[in-house]
């Protein structure tokens, strides 16, 4: 392999948009509403549209049989270095707006900054990116006031569903060793330097939504080492379900 | 016509024959995703460029190009590139003309895009009866390149083109 933590790094952006991707396709034909489902599933398209050109590029770098199917489809859970924010179940609308809201605030800071990388590839792949995900920041952000200031139950399930997502927030500025070598380089983006404006943005739109900002401090980890909740295996079981049963099937 | 690609004129007339999936009245060129079409002897090097990451039309497009150049005797090799990033600028004026006439309202520039996707003011036309009193239903529309608006005037529900920049 030409370069461990490149390929590595590669999977930690990918992993978020593939396992993300995922649960908003789980709406396909259970949104609450047929233009929201359709939305939720569009998202679901960009992002995998991006994951392909990561895996892709994680593929070539491998530089054995691997091809991007087999990354994407065939690795196990303890391999998937996703943030356990992404992964986190479907369980009403609020929630998974919320979900979207605070992983969009993330994506697009971390996609202006990689799109300065030195490595033409990750930086191609984030230009085109940049334009998605400002479009479905623009989605969830407007989901966040209309239900955060919306009606008294509205409200209260959009107020609950931040609660429970924060303490997934500050794991996506979390640097592995991965990052800092590939920060070092001039390829990564330094996480780190995102908290402060993320918090920040994320905090205004909340404001404007008159909802609370929550207060806690505790903070879950692991997605980035492979070590994930519970959610996760029920997650890869449905999306890896053909490639197992039928293994090199093709449509 | 071609602004933005570089395209040998003799293969023109072939890629014209290619149109898009998903939008059958635009063809490939109209679309502005083709950035290069050069012919080597006789293998025709095609550059495309996808208009959205996940657009699942590009698989289809790249066939239809192979089979288009095969039936007139050519070989090809099609690249698929990101950058420069496709833009909805790229989409020539026949091929605004005719999303128009087909019922989808062709792109806006994008600060007036920006103004009719947040609601801000009424300047997406109705396809159907040709009113800017026009609403927006949903930021998403059947394929990634679009979203869903309404006539309040005479009713009728169309696609309109977002603009992508």
């Amino acid at each position: 392999m030409k370069s461990k933590n490149l390929y590595k790094y590669i999977l930690g952006i990918a992993d978020n948009s593939l396992i993300l991707g995922q649960r908003m396709g789980e709406l396909c034909g259970h949104g609450p509403s047929l233009e929201t489902d359709i939305a939720c599933t569009n998202i679901s398209l960009d992002l995998f549209g991006q994951v392909r050109s990561y895996y892709q590029y994680a593929a070539k770098i491998a530089g054995d049989n691997r091809t991007e199917d087999d990354i994407a489809m065939l690795r196990k859970e303890r391999e998937y270095v996703n943030v356990l924010l992404v992964e986190q179940p479907n369980t009403n609308f609020a929630y998974t707006m919320a979900r979207q809201f605070l992983f969009d605030a993330y994506h697009l800071l971390f996609l202006q900054e990689l799109e300065k990388s030195n490595d033409l590839t990750l930086s191609a792949i984030a230009t085109k990116s940049i334009k998605e995900a400002s479009y479905h920041q623009r989605f969830s952000s407007d989901w966040i006031k209309r239900l955060g200031d919306g009606t008294e139950e509205s409200h209260q399930k959009m107020q609950e569903a931040i609660n429970g997502l924060w303490t997934y927030t500050d794991e996506l500025f979390h640097q592995t060793e991965a990052d800092k070598a590939m920060v070092e380089q001039g390829v990564g983006v330094d996480v780190t330097k995102l908290k402060e404006v993320y918090y920040k943005q994320v905090g205004q739109i909340l404001e404007g939504a008159t909802l609370e900002i929550p207060e806690s401090k505790w903070f879950q980890k692991g997605g980035k080492q492979g070590i994930h909740t519970e959610h996760l295996g029920y997650l890869l079981s449905d999306l890896q379900y053909m490639q197992r049963t039928y293994p090199n099937m093709s449509w | 016509m071609i602004e933005h690609a570089d395209i040998d004129s003799e293969l023109i007339p072939i890629l014209d024959q290619v149109s898009d999936p998903e939008i059958p009245v635009l063809t490939i060129l109209d679309m502005g995703v083709v950035r290069q079409a050069k012919l080597d002897g006789d293998l025709v090097q095609v550059v495309i460029t996808p208009t959205y990451s996940g657009c699942p039309a590009m698989d289809v497009i790249a066939d239809d190009i192979t089979a288009a150049f095969n039936k007139a005797g050519y070989k090809t090799n099609i690249e698929l590139v990101l950058t420069p990033a496709w833009t909805t600028d790229w989409i020539s004026q026949e091929g605004r003309n005719a999303l128009e006439k087909y019922g989808i309202a062709p792109p806006l520039d994008a600060d007036a895009d920006k103004d009719a996707l947040l609601g801000n003011k009424k300047i997406v036309k109705c396809t159907n009866c040709g009113s800017q009193n026009t609403k927006l239903v949903s930021q998403f529309g059947s394929t990634a390149c679009k979203a869903l608006f309404k006539c309040e005037d005479c009713q009728e529900p169309f696609d309109y083109f977002k603009c992508l920049k």
